[in-house]
């Protein structure tokens, strides 16, 4: 089997196609998962038993279990519920629970790091928890948290090349579909290859960026 | 009536007793130092004192308003809500051995946050207010240094302009000196002469004696828990009556400061 050029650039627009599926489920589970572990982690820290209990057993349950069975069980398992829900949006929630349970903890070792003395200061003067941890410690914890919870967006784009196996026509499958129609060739693969990379690429330079823009003290 | 009222204060740590029944009292006005050796309870009486630190029983009064426990009624006490606590804290400025600074906040933003923040004052007024009080700690020129830019002692006495930012009833100081280059020293507590000298009430923890002879209006010895001695400076610095207080003293007395 050869690269063929001719193919690369043929199954080019289709796989755009699938890269833009791959785009959106991306940025809508880690926009949602960043708010889901920035909830976690407030639970953590917040010193309420029930909340920091219930957040312990949501990221060991969604840690624990590989994405890949989170999806199909959530694929398979969520009709039987009477949930009828799309495919992506399935998707979406599988992969935005996952990475919430990953940036919550991230969150949470992010504040416990922030010396305790930020928060007597902040209460000293008249805060109460939540202003004081609005104000003064989260702004602290996240930035220090910064090039984990990229990390953490990194992976999660490249997970999402799972949600092929429950028929969404994201760029994986993109690719898949042209070998299977195109005389079982591997060369829409390394349009897959370079198109994953490209959309990699703008979450490590955005990082970076934040980075060095935030001024970590 | 007194600014600050403590009785019978008992606090544990686990079951490690830390104060065992601390009686104290200090008027509005009054400047008053808490000298004792190292575990003897002072610092751990200040964070009593804001409701940082809960403590088992006894009663503390600061500004007319009760701090962990309730007036006593039929004989129990309740503890006071979390909300009120914090309502009694805005007039409680508390200035910390570790500065404490917020490091992502300029010397100004950091003078400014309670005032906008908790109080809801309107920033222009508070910006006015916060220079000059960066001025009056003689740091009008390090309003935009952030905290990692400042030394030891600029840190410090930007925080006791934060405290003062809040025009607070009392101030209490933890050791602040405590973590400063020993030339540095003299900065921070020039501040806070002139901050007694214009009537702030004041409770200072310190292992300044020369401050606590010049400045302070009652010298409080502590040790192991309780309140060993106090009375005026000269009393109690030069001439104590107990003999934990001699020991002490004997210690940690520097030749200039040695009761004659």
């Amino acid at each position: 089997m050869d690269f063929e050029w001719d193919l690369f650039v043929d199954s080019l627009p289709t796989l755009a196609r699938g890269a833009l599926t791959t785009a959106e489920l991306a940025a809508s589970s880690i926009g949602i998962g960043l708010v889901i572990g920035l909830a976690g982690g407030l639970a953590r820290v917040s010193g309420i038993a029930a909340l920091n209990a219930a957040a312990i057993l949501y990221v060991t349950l969604l840690r624990g279990v590989p994405l890949l069975v989170t999806l199909l069980f959530f694929y398979y398992g969520l009709p039987s519920l009477g949930l009828l829900l799309e495919a992506k949006v399935v998707a979406i929630l599988a992969l935005a629970l996952t990475n919430g349970a990953y940036v919550t903890e991230i969150v949470r070792a992010g504040i416990n790091a922030i010396d305790r003395g930020q928060m007597r200061a902040a209460r000293s003067l008249g805060m109460g928890w939540g202003l004081a941890m609005r104000r003064i410690v989260l702004p602290q914890a996240l930035r220090r948290v910064l090039p984990p919870i990229g990390n953490e967006a990194i992976t999660l784009l490249k997970n999402t090349a799972l949600v092929s196996v429950i028929a969404i026509p994201d760029l994986l499958r993109a690719g898949t579909d042209i070998m299977t129609w195109q005389a079982n060739t591997f060369s829409p693969f390394a349009g897959v290859a370079l198109m994953y990379l490209a959309m990699t690429l703008p979450l490590v330079w955005l990082v970076a960026r934040l980075e060095s823009r935030w001024r970590v003290a | 009536m007194s600014a600050i009222r403590i009785g019978n204060l008992h606090k544990s740590y686990g079951a490690t007793p830390v104060l065992r029944g601390v009686d104290l009292e200090v008027a509005a006005g009054e400047v008053v130092c808490v000298i004792g050796p190292s575990g003897s309870g002072k610092s751990t009486l200040l964070a009593c004192l804001n409701g940082l630190e809960p403590f088992e029983s006894g009663e503390v009064v600061v500004d007319g308003q009760h701090i962990g426990w309730g007036p006593e009624r039929g004989g129990a006490r309740q503890r006071v809500p979390e909300r009120a606590m914090t309502l009694a804290r805005r007039r409680i400025g508390i200035v910390f051995q570790a500065f404490n600074l917020f490091p992502h906040m300029t010397a100004l933003g950091n003078v400014m946050e309670a005032p906008v923040q908790v109080l809801r004052r309107p920033r222009a007024a508070v910006e006015a207010e916060a220079r000059a009080l960066l001025a009056r700690v003689g740091l009008a020129h390090k309003a935009d240094a952030y905290p990692a830019d400042l030394s030891g002692g600029q840190q410090q006495r930007v925080a006791i302009a934060r405290a003062l930012a809040m025009q607070p009833a009392v101030m209490l100081f933890d050791e602040v000196t405590s973590a400063l280059d020993p030339e540095l020293v003299g900065e921070v507590l020039a501040v806070m002469r002139k901050l007694a000298e214009e009537g702030m009430t004041m409770l200072v923890v310190t292992h300044e004696m020369g401050f606590a002879r010049d400045v302070a209006d009652r010298v409080v010895f502590m040790d192991a828990g309780l309140v060993v001695e106090q009375g005026p400076p000269a009393a109690v610095l030069g001439n104590p009556r107990e003999p934990r207080t001699r020991s002490f003293l004997g210690r940690v007395l520097r030749p200039e400061t040695q009761p004659a």
